[in-house]
């Protein structure tokens, strides 16, 4: 049955893709290239919508499973071995669906090596997703760390000024974090009895000292992805410098495959050190929601500004995983997914006003919403749900997660919970003052409303953050049991 | 008195480079400067022919022949199809080069063959004779190949440069085989093998001769503190000679330590092991931290060439036979890599004008795309980022060192990784976030931009076989160890 590549597909045909289009060569044949990279994105989520229509939310176990018959490099028991469970479903199919809106917001904008732009995405599209199925410590290494190359690129060629310091930067704070995690998982390798294999990781009986180890090893991999406070110094750079499109994959997706990490090691490999270092973990998130949270709402640069939005909200999908309950962990991966839609839609936000008037600074603003009523229309619901509004997104999530540190301790909950304070603050007090107001200055009064194109990617992510907020059973009812597995593995004790 | 005629059969393709050298050599008399090009293809044709050979004659089983002197096994056998590989790849990269250069003449193809003997006769030797024999062959072809373009000072210095601390290397290791002899008896590495069995592995003797030889290894495969020749080699010497020796020489290099430490002393791994994890520590930081600050590719290659060795010593100093599968995996790998990157600065080059400072890698990705990412694919294989083979590579060194119980010295590998990709993502950064300071087109022979692709392509498409290729490495090595 198809079903049974399926997951090979929704990896290789973007990356497939993403060679065709860089054979298009040079801008002569840019809309050759962007065509292309529109149907492939989409034929890719297309794809991925089987994964969930065919999904068995009943059972915990991998789905989809592929394993080559023989090792791909036998020397190390290494396999080509992939399957997802409700916790990965939803992050392919969100990185599946915001692919294809990437592509439409770069359209008209990317100007100059379009081929290359479009590749570099859809070759990531591909190995984010390697990473959400990968099975196979080795694999998911090395589509963790391909996934940098094309970033880089991104990061550096179609960037802001200091876009050189930023792309390095992001490289090497990233490869630094992952390599200890290759040590580790070499080491896993011979503890579990010479096999690479994830399933067989959790498995493996490990003694405290070694699990503490192996957690801070995984920990400087994943906190750096996250990022977790005090290693998200490279986030804001990154994000500020980067392309609209990709300043959207950052924090829709790529922030995800850090706390994907936790979920997937973390928590099953060494459960006794996940729960011995809880506190920790606690710690660093309440302070990436209050002191970041702070940070966000002094910030001039509107990019800044979300960047560090970002950080405080992963900050509370780190906090409901450390509780260890299920209200916590089914609100971190729902803010995860609705992260992804919301962050994405206040990027693709931002490039608008950017395409116009090229800056970022909230003090170049003001009375936008005079020259573009329907762009703030969007712009006011996208603020609304970054700020946790009941009815959208954003809500579902950070409601269960406080939900559940109320069960763990009430002091978690009281500081998490002043994110809805923090969060309402430093959002809507920045869409004051760039939309609301009198007209600026000259630029602001030259402005035009939203493109059809615009509206378009717009809506989508609109109806998406609605439908979410409003009916979120779809999206929880999946990945149910698999969150009940892991926490009932992350509660048995390998001593 | 009768004299037994020994077994030429395993040699034959030694007997066949060393004929056709010397064919080659009498050819190039005959030949005018404008048919200088039946020179070329007559070492190119002899490469192809010595595979041939090879490959006709392989088989998992080892034979010892003149007088035990000359060993001919799997590992050597694919060692050699390394070196013959690499060899042509560099001939086929320096012909324009150094036909611009006023260098195309015969000499260059006939040395560089004399050189590959020597390579050859380094990785079948089973006598410390041979392994000198060999040693000193490949040497002088390569004094004499860095000092090649008589006009340059530069060159000339950096001849003098080699030549010197290379004699010193070489009597290094003259005098730890003496010292190794005093304390054996004989000059076979299997015998010395039995006889260190036999001794105290802590011998005062069998340590002071080891010390040596460590030092001479070290000096010939360019380990800190015995680097001081690379830079300056790889800097004044053509880069067609650089692209050379940065290639075979590493994998016959290899080769020798093979045969030295853990043919001939084995029973000393405990000794040689704390040695070798200084200098690969050594070489791994100092290589990289100082490979930050050049301005000059040919100086910051030469500086990666020694951290690359640093990761290469970490398989051998495993002391496993898979840490040696490693090693050798590491090698081969970075002898494509070094390939490749010398190719494309000899691609970039024009007569007149040498693309070795960085920053005539500015803005490459306008002027050829192309060649922009093969480079690209060559510096992210060298700093081990998946999914490039020079992934594969650190994680088989770093994997079999972890194998041996050495955890920590895992964890140093892997942060000095990290400082390397510094370098080597500015060399990308040069050339697709800057500006090109020039239009200059890029002239090359299709042959070159043939050969060129294929190698650089080959670090990323080799990726659903490289389990193959490890596996290659490892039953090669097991035959031995």
């Amino acid at each position: 049955m198809f079903t049974d590549y399926l997951l090979s597909l929704v990896i290789w045909l973007p990356i497939a893709g993403g060679v065709l289009v860089l054979l298009t060569g040079d801008d002569k044949n840019a809309p050759l290239a962007r065509w292309i990279s529109l149907g492939v994105s989409v034929a890719a989520f297309v794809l991925s919508i089987p994964l969930y229509t065919h999904f068995d939310p009943a059972t915990a176990s991998m789905q989809f499973v592929e394993k080559g018959a023989t090792p791909w490099i036998a020397a190390f028991n290494v396999y080509y071995y992939l399957g997802i469970d409700g916790i990965s479903l939803l992050l392919i199919i969100l990185t599946t669906f915001i692919t294809p809106l990437v592509v439409i917001a770069g359209w008209k904008v990317i100007k100059e090596k379009v081929a290359l732009y479009m590749a570099s995405f859809l070759i990531m599209e591909g190995l984010i997703v390697g990473v959400f199925s990968a099975l196979d410590g080795i694999l998911f290494y090395v589509f963790w760390e391909a996934m940098l190359v094309p970033m880089y690129l991104i990061i550096g060629i179609w960037g802001g000024p200091n876009r050189v310091y930023a792309a390095i930067k992001f490289f090497l704070y990233t490869f630094l974090g992952s390599v200890l995690m290759l040590v580790t998982l070499i080491y896993l390798y011979y503890q579990a009895g010479n096999s690479f294999s994830i399933l067989d990781f959790h498995a493996v009986k490990l003694g405290l000292t070694e699990q503490i180890l192996i957690f801070l090893a995984f920990f400087a991999a994943f906190a750096v992805k996250v990022p977790m406070f005090p290693v998200h110094t490279w986030l804001p750079d990154a994000h500020v410098e980067a392309p609209t499109g990709g300043s959207v994959v950052l924090a829709a997706i790529m922030l995800k495959v850090g706390a994907y990490g936790f979920l997937r090691f973390n928590l099953p490999i060494t459960p006794d050190a996940s729960h011995e270092l809880a506190w920790f973990m606690i710690t660093l998130s309440l302070i990436a929601v209050v002191y970041i949270g702070l940070v966000a709402l002094v910030q001039e640069d509107m990019k800044k500004l979300i960047a560090y939005s970002s950080i405080a909200h992963m900050g509370f999908v780190t906090l409901g995983f450390f509780i260890f309950n299920p209200q916590g962990m089914e609100g971190g991966i729902v803010q995860m997914v609705s992260h992804g839609f919301i962050s994405g839609a206040l990027f693709l936000c931002v490039g608008v006003m950017y395409d116009r008037l090229h800056s970022r600074q909230i003090g170049d603003y003001g009375g936008v919403a005079n020259k573009m009523p329907v762009f703030a229309a969007f712009f006011m619901l996208f603020a609304m749900a970054n700020s946790g509004l009941p009815g959208t997104s954003g809500f579902v999530g950070e409601f269960l997660v406080i939900l559940g540190s109320f069960q763990a301790n009430f002091w978690y909950a009281f500081l998490a919970a002043t994110t809805l304070i923090f969060g309402a603050a430093y959002s809507l007090w920045m869409y004051k003052r760039v939309i609301f107001g009198k007209v600026a200055n000259d630029k602001v009064e030259a402005l035009e409303d939203a493109t059809p194109r615009e509206i378009l990617f717009l809506a989508i992510l609109a109806v998406t953050v609605l439908v979410m907020g409003l009916w979120p059973y779809p999206f929880v009812e999946v990945m149910h049991t698999s969150v009940d597995h892991l926490l009932q593995q992350a509660s048995v004790s390998k001593l | 008195m009768t004299i037994e005629i020994p077994n030429f059969t395993p040699a034959i393709p030694e007997i066949f480079v060393l004929t056709m050298a010397c064919v080659i050599l009498m050819v190039d008399l005959l030949l005018t400067d404008r048919s200088r090009v039946v020179t070329y293809l007559l070492a190119q044709a002899t490469l192809v022919g010595a595979v041939l050979l090879t490959l006709t004659s392989m088989s998992s089983t080892s034979v010892s022949t003149f007088g035990g002197m000359y060993i001919k096994d799997p590992m050597g056998d694919l060692l050699k199809l390394g070196m013959y590989v690499a060899v042509f790849v560099a001939f086929v990269y320096s012909r324009d080069y150094i036909r611009l250069r006023h260098m195309f003449r015969g000499e260059y193809f006939v040395i560089g063959l004399f050189g590959l003997l020597g390579m050859m006769v380094m990785v079948s030797a089973s006598h410390f004779l041979t392994i000198y024999l060999g040693l000193e062959l490949l040497s002088l072809s390569l004094y004499t190949m860095v000092a090649m373009n008589r006009d340059s000072g530069e060159s000339t210095e950096a001849a003098m440069k080699y030549f010197v601390l290379g004699a010193i290397a070489s009597g290094m290791l003259l005098y730890g085989m003496s010292m190794l002899y005093g304390a054996t008896g004989t000059l076979d590495v299997a015998g010395v093998k039995s006889a260190v069995a036999q001794m105290k592995a802590d011998d005062i003797i069998l340590v002071f001769g080891l010390v040596f030889i460590v030092v001479g290894l070290a000096f010939k495969v360019g380990a800190v503190p015995f680097h001081m020749w690379v830079p300056d080699v790889y800097h004044g010497a053509p880069t067609s000679v650089a692209l050379y020796i940065s290639s075979a020489p590493k994998i016959a290099a290899f080769a020798m330590i093979m045969r030295l430490l853990v043919g001939g002393l084995e029973g000393m791994v405990a000794s040689w092991q704390g040695m070798l994890i200084i200098l690969a520590i050594l070489s791994m930081g100092l290589g990289n931290l100082i490979a930050i600050s050049q301005t000059n590719i040919k100086r910051m290659l030469a500086y990666s060439a020694i951290s690359h060795m640093g990761f290469f010593l970490l398989g051998i100093l495993s002391g496993t036979a898979n840490g040696y599968g490693s090693a050798m995996f590491y090698v081969l790998a970075y002898a494509v890599m070094s390939l490749g990157s010398f190719g494309i600065i000899v691609l970039l080059s024009r007569q007149g004008f040498e693309a070795d400072k960085l920053d005539d890698f500015k803005g490459l990705s306008k002027r050829s795309p192309w060649v922009a990412f093969l480079m690209l694919l060559v510096m992210f294989s060298m700093a081990g980022v998946p999914p490039t083979i020079g992934f594969y590579a650190k994680l088989m060194v770093v994997q079999s060192v972890i194998d041996a119980g050495l955890l920590w010295l895992a964890i140093v590998s892997v942060l000095m990784a990290v400082i390397g990709a510094y370098y080597y993502l500015r060399v990308i950064k040069l050339m697709y976030f800057d500006q090109p300071e020039t239009s200059e087109p890029i002239v090359a022979g299709a042959d070159m931009r043939a050969v060129l692709s294929i190698n650089a392509l080959a670090l990323l498409l080799v990726l659903p076989w490289v389990g193959t290729l490890i596996d290659l490495c490892r039953k090669a090595i097991q035959a031995v160890a």
